[in-house]
């Protein structure tokens, strides 16, 4: 990729999908890959968190909650964008037109919302995993996936404050949410390995600077995990790790009912635009 | 009666008129002479207990009606046909929950906290807008929603930016700005649509003729029924009735639905030039036994509405309560700290 292309996509800039798309910018089939799980990541946690707006416990969460969930999807539209331009595909026909197969998100994120301990449980997990990983990405040789990783950086920062904060709320609040979020963290934390697993894909991809090792950016996300826990007075889960499998698309129970609602308007009109 | 509220606007701005001459001094009087001079009431300034419980009422039904009026436009979010037709809903439904907020501060500067308004909500005790109470039936109603009824919201709400209760008005002024937006983002999902499939616009079509007429009533009863309105007229508070707002309305949008190529579901509208008396466009009779029904709480959707706000008040308590006690052991730890200091 020629660095002339990235003019419009350089860190620091304000990149939107409809620019990734205008630029003409083709990833390559290895970036395409991987950018399709970074996209199906966001997009995904995004599509759970929407159905907070209207439920949340007070009105400033059916607010906090809408922002990160449209910053998540911003993120999503935006690989998605520039993992379909390898083959000529939109982000609509990447979200809409694939099969549950296809997808390749870990399985954290299609975990149910459960209460608001269990999603902010979710949030602390994917927030910190978030910021390690688009934190790295900010020094890849591909320009795009650090333009939009020095976007998205920024914002999952502020969600790492919001679940920090949410925590020590609830880990000091009353007997009740206490346990409820230690509850949360036990329900969740079987999926974190699944985010540190490397493959053969990437170990290609971070052996030419493109992406970091997802293995390599566990000690950051233990240490800054642990000190959050440590402040809240919280254990670390000593539950097993869930097998995952998300990378080879193979799913939990759950994505399924999630694309199912996702999907079924887009597909009853073929080739409709909106 | 106007917009997501069931009462006349009884705070309108009044005409700067002559000062009282030799008006007594006193709290009363320099209320009466912020109203005469156009000026803002505060909250520091002293207000008839008439005015105050009005203003309660009206603009916590106005905060009521945005917290309601999320759920219609909610319940498509997860499944917007794009993604970028999904980002903009989610932000517009976000939208209406910051338009709540402010509105709920600005009552609660009247001495109201936001807590009771909320209880007077769930135990059905406080009214919302009745066009709440229908249901949202397609992604269509997306697009209806916001050109329809956000369209009459601000037909009725421009004025009240210049409210005379300073934390209303200047919520308002922001309220407008961003509901004008979404009225925009409504027609253009209609007009997508109606450029779209054959099934895209008969979707459209569909929804606008189901909201066409709720919007209409989103202006209240005809003048000739409606005696709060013209009292309020009477004192120069409110500047339009309800059926001239109304005829305004239709105007504006028989114009806008070429544009969409549909038509609105009503076959007597027409302009009349000499009726200058309930405006001069002219529309089919309203179903104001069903408006009566929703407003008594038999819509289609009251009792949905309700619970859903219900259940999500009482799921969160422990949310709520967890907060309320963290944050008072850190003012107890804080307070130790200064007296060791």
């Amino acid at each position: 990729m020629s660095s002339e292309s990235a003019t419009r996509i350089t860190p620091g800039n304000a990149l939107r999908p409809e620019d990734i798309a205008a630029s003409g910018t083709r990833a390559p089939a290895d970036v395409a890959e991987y950018a399709l799980r970074l996209g199906d990541d966001s997009l995904i946690l995004a599509q759970r968190l929407a159905w907070w707006i209207s439920r949340a416990p007070e009105l400033e969460e059916d607010v906090a909650l809408g922002n990160i969930g449209l910053d998540l999807l911003g993120h999503a539209r935006s690989f998605l964008t520039y993992a379909g331009s390898a083959t000529g595909r939109t982000e609509d026909d990447l979200a809409y037109w694939r099969r549950e197969g296809e997808f390749r998100s870990a399985h954290l994120f299609e975990q149910p919302n459960g209460d608001f301990g269990r999603t902010i449980s979710r949030q602390l997990v994917a927030s910190f995993y978030f910021f390690e990983l688009y934190t790295a990405l900010l020094s890849s040789t591909d320009p795009t996936l650090a333009a939009i990783a020095a976007k998205a950086v920024k914002e999952v920062d502020y969600h790492r404050d919001h679940s920090v904060q949410w925590i020590l709320r609830l880990a000091g609040g009353t007997g009740e949410s206490r346990r409820r979020i230690s509850r949360g963290l036990e329900l969740v934390w079987p999926y974190a390995g699944e985010l540190f697993d490397d493959d053969d894909a990437v170990r290609a991809l971070a052996a030419n600077g493109i992406a970091p090792l997802p293995s390599a950016l566990r000690t950051n996300f233990d240490s800054g995990i642990g000190a959050v826990l440590r402040e809240a007075e919280l254990e670390v889960p000593d539950v097993p790790a869930a097998p995952g499998g998300g990378r080879r698309g193979r799913h939990s129970e759950h994505l399924g009912y999630l694309l199912a609602e996702m999907q079924v308007l887009a597909r009853e009109h073929p080739g409709a635009s909106w | 009666m106007s917009m997501f509220t069931e009462t006349p606007s009884g705070l309108a701005s009044v005409p700067a008129g002559e000062p009282a001459a030799g008006a007594a001094s006193g709290p009363e009087a320099h209320f009466e002479q912020l109203l005469a001079d156009d000026s803002r009431i505060e909250p520091r300034d002293w207000m008839p207990e008439a005015y105050r419980k009005t203003l309660v009422r009206q603009i916590s039904q106005h905060a009521h009606s945005e917290i309601i009026g999320m759920q219609p436009e909610a319940n498509w979010i997860t499944r917007a046909p794009s993604l970028k037709r999904k980002a903009i809903l989610m932000a517009k439904v976000q939208d209406e929950a910051g338009h709540g907020l402010y509105l709920y501060s600005a009552a609660e500067t009247l001495g109201t906290p936001r807590d009771k308004m909320t209880a007077d909500l769930i135990a059905g005790k406080a009214r919302y807008s009745s066009i709440f109470n229908y249901p949202a039936l397609s992604w269509a109603d997306m697009g209806a929603i916001g050109w329809l009824v956000d369209g009459a919201a601000i037909c009725n709400q421009v004025p009240l930016c210049r409210a005379s209760y300073g934390p209303y008005g200047r919520a308002m002024v922001r309220i407008c700005k961003e509901e004008s937006f979404h009225q925009r983002q409504g027609f253009e999902i209609l007009l997508e649509l109606a450029n779209g499939t054959e099934a895209q616009r008969e979707m459209a079509q569909d929804a606008i003729n189901r909201w066409y007429a709720p919007s209409l009533m989103m202006f209240g009863p005809p003048d000739d029924d409606s005696p709060n309105s013209k009292q309020s007229m009477a004192w120069n508070i409110k500047r339009f009735s309800n059926d001239e707002l109304r005829s305004r309305f239709v105007g504006m949008i028989v114009e806008q639905v070429k544009v969409l190529g549909l038509t609105l579901p009503d076959d007597r509208i027409r302009f009349n030039e000499d009726n200058e008396d309930t405006g001069q466009w002219e529309h089919g009779l309203l179903d104001w036994a069903e408006f009566k029904e929703v407003l008594a709480g038999r819509g289609p959707c009251n009792a949905q509405r309700l619970a859903r706000r219900r259940e999500a008040h009482e799921d969160g308590a422990w949310v709520r309560e967890a907060a309320a006690a963290y944050a008072a052991k850190q003012s107890a730890a804080q307070a130790r700290q200064n007296e060791v200091a």
